[in-house]
This record gives C-alpha cells, structure tokens and sequence, in this order.
C-alpha cells in the first residue's frame, strides 16, 4: 500500500507500473483521476488544505476497509495539496486485483470514502475572491451505499 | 485536563486561530468542551452552534458529542470534508 499527501505532480503510468511489475498475481488494475474543475472557467485556483496525521491515517484506514471487503493485491492513494490549477490532477486511487471486478469495486470504494472521511477542504480562487467549497450531500450518499446491511 | 485545539479550513479563518491549548476540569466530553468554547461568545457561539454543520476528531480520530476527553488530548475541529 502507498498513500502519500504531496504538492508534487505524480506520474500516472510510474504508479500503475509500481502496482504490478513484481507481482503476477495482478490481472486488473482500475485508476481513478480527479482533475481540478473549474465550471464555466470561473475558478483560476484551487487550494487544497489537510489535517497532517490525521490525513494519512485515515487514508490507510480507507484502504485497509477496502481490503477487508475486496481481494486487492495492492493499492496507492495520492492526494495533492497547496495551488493547484485548474485542469492539473489532484487525486489519484489505484487499485490492483486479480480481476477486474474487485479492482473497480474497491477503486470506487476509496474515492467514495475519500470524499466524505479524508480531512482534506478545497478553496476556489474566482474573480469573485476565495471561497472554501461547501460539502455536497451526493458525497455522502455515494459513501452510505456502500454500509453493510 | 490540558487539550490541544485545531481549526481548519473556513472554521480556522473565521475563528481567527489554527492551533490554541485550552483547559477544561475532568470528566468532560466533547459535548463538554463545545459549551466551553460556545461560552466565549462572538463568532465561538455562532459557528459552534447546536444544529451548525461542523466535524470533531480526537487524537486523530472522528469523534462525536459523547467521546471523552483525556489529559493531552488533540482536539480537531473542522467543516464536513471536501477533498478528492
């Protein structure tokens, strides 16, 4: 497993190949990108703020629930923080698995507990000044669906 | 018991402060130190309100009103989280 909270880039390719070269049991690999939106070209910047420790923690906590529930052979989580761009990928959730059903299961799994358990708050840069996004409520309906019966 | 406050996002800007030390007597809650907090009046009342959209960790870890508070405890508070 990596997770890693960064300002740097990542290399999309380099953590796919990291997921897998050494490791033939992998057969599917789902990724997910999130890229910084900017909604009618109205944002110009997004800052990204986190609870260091706390951040990390419950990342690992994220995809350790995703193991238990799913066969993932591997998993990386990579978060940006600081300005940001819009168009410039913020998040990256990698998942491998011996088949693909597990690995876009858990891969979605992550984001949706990402987004609602992950200290992480995003402030949008427009012309009319900074303002902190507000949570939105299909976040958390997304993460509910996946509660045990 | 000695606490170690956080504050982030839209709640560390308009309560003006990240990080703040802050005694409270033993045995006390979360719910405890809300009311604690509340009772500096201004902005503490408004935002720390019953009823306002606001998130607790202790130690790290998401908590709620009824969590108890220890000696040394990190106590976060933070809006609901946006990030991905």
């Amino acid at each position: 497993m990596k997770i890693a909270v960064q300002t740097e880039v990542f290399d999309l390719n380099a953590e796919v190949t990291a997921l897998h070269r050494n490791n033939p049991s992998v057969g599917a690999i789902a990724t997910f990108l999130g890229t910084v939106r900017s909604e009618s070209g109205q944002v110009s910047e997004m800052a990204l703020e986190h609870y260091p420790g706390m951040t990390e923690k419950a990342l690992a906590a994220i995809v350790q629930e995703a193991q238990s529930r799913w066969a993932v052979l591997d998993a990386t989580v990579i978060h940006r923080i600081g300005p940001l761009a819009p168009c410039e990928p913020i998040v990256l959730v990698a998942v491998a698995s011996a088949h693909r059903g597990e690995a876009f299961a858990a891969c979605e799994f992550i984001m949706d507990f990402l987004k609602t358990r992950a200290p992480f708050w995003k402030k949008e840069t427009t012309t009319a000044g900074g303002q902190w996004v507000d949570a939105r409520t299909g976040d958390e309906s997304a993460a509910q669906r996946w509660n045990k019966p | 018991m000695n606490l170690k406050l956080l504050f982030f996002a839209r709640l560390r800007e308009t309560l003006g402060v990240s990080r703040d030390s802050f005694t409270l007597n033993a045995p006390a809650t979360v719910a405890d130190l809300l009311g604690a907090l509340r009772d500096r009046g201004g902005v503490w009342a408004t935002e720390l309100a019953t009823g306002r959209n606001f998130r607790i960790a202790v130690n790290q870890e998401m908590a709620d009103l009824n969590t108890p508070l220890s000696e040394g405890d990190e106590v976060a508070i933070f809006p609901p989280v946006t990030g991905g």
